[in-house]
């Protein structure tokens, strides 16, 4: 076994290690978690098969099968970032609803205590 | 037990039964009718405008007093929200800065949520003036139009703007009178009135960071009528406006941009 598969597996099985381990102690939500497990998976089964990954490599054209494995890494890299921006995005609009509601709740509340204790 | 309105046992309570269950808001008292008296809110967003805010309330209160006021106070770190609360009028308090689309649209949250019939937004930093309110709602009540604009340059003022907001100015109202078939001459004021179906529209979706512009091209392509009414604009009376040269570039850019995107939307 070369070192090049060696490290391939050892990182992958280990991206996966983690990840489950988060999911498990409750770290992290699965639903932020399942681009995290494609990756991890898809990068052990090629990792592990230099079948597959020779085929696939031969198939886009890449000379050297071991850098098709930081591609696939660095597509999924790109995926998991931009889920990052749209759930950020979303996030910040929940935000300022929250913020808007507090203060027209709070602007309520005074009007309430203003029309004095008899009418509460 | 009902909510007394601020006019105590007023003839209100018999003709708009309605409102008794409402949690009273910054009203003044109205005396007439609702079909004649349509209720008008002045939503005044203000950030740190503690200079200028008394002059802004003393000037509406005495050129449009039919209007509630409410100041929407965008997380101020001076006396904003006290100076408003001590001049009797309604204010909404941000627990952090939204900038002035978070801001604005709390106000026109509160005007859905509290029946206004129309909504004005008039700056915290008294460059609008309270007298031209009434010539601005005139399109709304002859049910013309669904939002008037304020514009600084449909008549000859003492408005100069610099060399470089002037070409700005040209870009943008070239831009939006190409997408809203229309000519608009001032895209950027922040004086204006709606009516209750734009204040729906907008306390469902208010664009964030420099709204003014992206607003009218949403509400053009929600088939919303848009009118332009000439009003004069004073210089600032107090506080320090947030505009700078770099910050004027990458806002042309960005609000841009943003037309363009908010055209390929569904």
């Amino acid at each position: 076994m070369d070192i090049v598969k060696l490290l391939a597996i050892t990182g992958s099985a280990g991206v996966l290690f983690f990840v489950l381990e988060l999911i498990r102690r409750g770290r992290l939500k699965e639903r932020y978690a399942l681009l995290w497990l494609a990756a991890g998976a898809v990068l052990l089964i090629l990792s592990l098969s230099r079948g597959l990954l020779e085929t696939i490599a031969k198939l886009v054209g890449i000379y050297y099968p071991p850098s098709l494995l930081f591609l696939v890494a660095f597509v999924f890299l790109l995926l998991i970032t931009l889920h990052f921006s749209a759930v950020i995005s979303g996030l910040s609009e929940k935000n300022k609803h929250l913020a808007q509601e507090v203060a027209l709740l709070r602007q309520a509340l005074d009007e309430l205590k203003r029309s004095g204790p008899e009418h509460r | 037990m009902p909510f007394p309105g601020r006019g105590g046992s007023s003839p209100l309570h018999l003709t708009a039964p309605v409102r008794l269950i409402m949690i009273p808001g910054p009203a003044t008292c109205r005396f007439l009718p609702a079909q004649t008296m349509p209720k008008t809110l002045i939503i005044v967003p203000a950030y740190n405008e503690e200079d200028s805010l008394p002059g802004v309330i003393r000037d509406l209160g005495m050129h449009f007093p039919e209007g509630d006021i409410l100041v929407v106070d965008d997380g101020s770190r001076d006396r904003t929200a006290e100076i408003a609360r001590a001049a009797g009028v309604g204010v909404v308090r941000l627990p952090f800065n939204l900038g002035i689309g978070g801001a604005v649209q709390t106000g026109y949250r509160y005007a859905q949520r509290q029946g206004y019939d129309i909504a004005v937004q008039f700056d915290g930093d008294g460059q609008h003036v309270a007298a031209e309110i009434r010539e601005l709602l005139a399109p709304i009540l002859k049910g013309r139009a669904d939002l008037v604009v304020g514009s600084r340059f449909l008549k000859r003022g003492d408005y100069r703007p610099p060399f470089l907001r002037k070409v700005g100015i040209w870009i943008f109202s070239r831009t939006l009178s190409a997408i809203i078939g229309a000519p608009v001459t001032d895209t950027t004021s922040g004086f204006r009135a709606v009516n209750a179906r734009v204040i729906a529209f907008f306390a469902r979706l208010y664009p964030e960071d420099y709204p003014e512009v992206e607003s009218l091209v949403l509400l053009h392509r929600a088939g919303m009528r848009i009118e332009e009414k000439a009003v004069t604009m004073r210089g600032r009376t107090g506080g320090k406006s947030s505009i700078t040269p770099i910050r004027s570039a990458y806002y042309m850019i960005k609000v841009l941009l943003a037309v363009f995107i908010d055209l390929l939307k569904k």
